[in-house]
């Protein structure tokens, strides 16, 4: 069972319109290993996620999931998977416990486990004293630990992270990373995250993905990463690999490309 | 399995409970229709011979405020699209027809909810119920009407992504349906080009049912009863399938 590819992704495409988010990559993921998608913002990291996670249909490619397909076999997948989104998903409207229990309920788990593992959480989460607020009360930081608390919950094969510490202080961004690299010791749960932020991939990651403009340009540990370019640091690396730094203009240009699809996409 | 539908209902539910001002605000419509119209035209109508007009509009009424309330509940789709906590539901392991159901039961339970407030509330300004045995067939119907239409507003609502089209969408379909169902006026003397239109209108069969129940009927509450079961299991069927398609 030592090098079982858990996921496994074969030429995949995804368009919006004539916009290509995802152009063409392949990879794999092994059993119980931590995997970066390191890239900047728009190079089509979440649009992965969200075809891994069932969430949109690839245009074309072949994905195994934990051996199911996320376009035939949904419940399959999603019984596989937890997941933690870039942009808030709570209900604002309930209380911090509500969201977690919804969380249970929906991913079936007892309510003695549920109830117990709910307590944990957010105790580690530091939302204890304030479980029974609302959370539109939060701020920004609050609803973001709640989100990770509530992706652990159902203590999933699968963990996506999708830019998982993105506006964390240092210090609780640590403090998530030992829980979740604990939880993936101990229950083999495989780990898959994005992020734009170099540190945190060179840090956590057994093997980082750099990913630009919809296409992945190198595999490899970070000191394969390293190696193979003949650099000092991950950050010098990136900058050999792609030709440039992880957040600048180019990138930025693309995001805007996005964002004016998603202004006016829906409205053609 | 269950859990996921009674879960999702009760979110509903806590939702309504804890949003007071959309209860009130939801209230004042029909309140005003109850007192400009019951009063306003209530002289005429019993001039008219027709009795009292309070006593025929009241039922038409609930039926108003129950076809808003469900219509609208379907925004919450959107805003769950908009707010995110649709892909919470939709990444789950859970059938998405469990998640339709769940939504439609507690739309429909709130859209009833604030039926029940306005038929109590019809009584203080001057509806009476004769025969209390006749409110349970009455509430049925009431809870027909909110299924229909928490499932057709779900249903639309699923197909859009737009939070300022809703409302507008919206509107353009409940205004006909509301005028042209007999909830304010008497079917049987209308001109028969508008009888032919009220008659393919699925709330004229809820309105007439509610009516009947309380008052008289123009139907048959058995034809009332069938229509609307028809109905719901169509736009049941529709609605689950566009949202079984919902991408985010």
């Amino acid at each position: 069972m030592e090098n079982k590819n858990i996921i496994k992704v074969k030429n995949l495409v995804k368009k919006f319109k004539d916009f290509t988010a995802v152009n063409n990559i392949s990879f794999h993921v092994k059993e119980g290993e931590i995997f970066a998608f390191l890239g900047p913002n728009g190079a089509g990291k979440t649009t992965t996620i969200k075809t891994l996670t069932t969430l949109l249909h690839p245009t074309s490619g072949e994905i195994k999931v934990n051996n199911y397909s996320p376009v035939n076999q949904q419940d399959e997948v999603r019984h596989s998977f937890g997941i933690v989104f870039q942009d808030p998903s709570l209900d604002d409207e309930l209380t911090a416990y509500e969201n977690m229990e919804f969380h249970g309920v929906f991913y079936n788990i007892k309510k003695e486990i549920r109830e117990k593992r709910i307590k944990e959480l957010l105790k580690f989460v530091e939302l204890w004293d304030r479980k029974s607020e609302q959370v539109k009360t939060f701020s920004g930081g609050m609803k973001r630990r709640l989100e990770i608390a509530r992706g652990l919950l159902h203590h999933p094969k699968i963990l996506f992270l999708d830019e998982p510490t993105l506006g964390l202080d240092p210090q609780t961004r640590n403090h998530m990373w030992q829980y979740v690299l604990k939880l993936a010791k101990d229950e083999k749960m495989t780990v898959f995250f994005t992020t734009h932020y170099l540190e945190e991939a060179e840090k956590v990651a057994d093997r980082i993905a750099i990913i630009d403009h919809g296409k992945i340009v190198k595999v490899g540990s970070s000191k394969e990463l390293k190696k193979s370019t003949k650099s000092k640091s991950l950050e010098e690396a990136f900058l050999k690999i792609t030709g440039h730094e992880i957040r600048d203009e180019k990138a930025s240009s693309i995001e805007g490309l996005r964002t004016r699809r998603k202004i006016w996409g829906g409205r053609r | 399995m269950n859990s996921i539908i009674y879960i999702m209902w009760l979110r509903q539910l806590k939702r309504y409970w804890r949003s007071k001002a959309r209860m009130i605000g939801t209230l004042g419509q029909p309140i005003l229709f109850l007192v400009a119209l019951g009063f306003g035209l209530g002289a005429v109508f019993q001039q008219a011979g027709q009795g009292s007009y309070i006593e025929f509009l009241a039922p038409g009424i609930v039926a108003m405020s129950i076809l808003f309330t469900a219509m609208f509940n379907g925004i919450e789709v959107i805003w769950d699209r908009q707010f995110g906590f649709l892909k919470e539901t939709l990444a789950a392991p859970v059938s998405r027809t469990k998640i339709m159901i769940g939504r439609t039961l507690g739309g429909a339970t709130v859209a009833f909810l604030q039926g029940v407030l306005v038929l109590i509330i019809s009584l203080f300004l001057g509806f009476h119920i004769t025969n209390f045995i006749d409110v349970p067939i009455a509430l049925i119907f009431m809870f027909l009407i909110a299924l229909l239409f928490t499932a057709l507003g779900t249903a639309i609502a699923s197909l859009l992504k737009d939070m300022n089209a809703f409302p507008l969408i919206i509107n353009f379909i409940i205004m006909p349906l509301f005028f042209l169902s007999g909830a304010l006026f008497p079917v049987n003397n209308a001109p028969n080009f508008l009888k032919i239109i009220i008659r393919i209108n699925p709330l004229s069969y809820g309105v007439d049912g509610v009516r009947g129940a309380l008052t008289t009927s123009s139907f048959g509450l058995l034809l009332d009863f069938l229509v609307m079961i028809s109905c719901i299991i169509v736009v049941n069927l529709i609605g689950s399938y566009f949202f079984s398609k919902i991408e985010v």
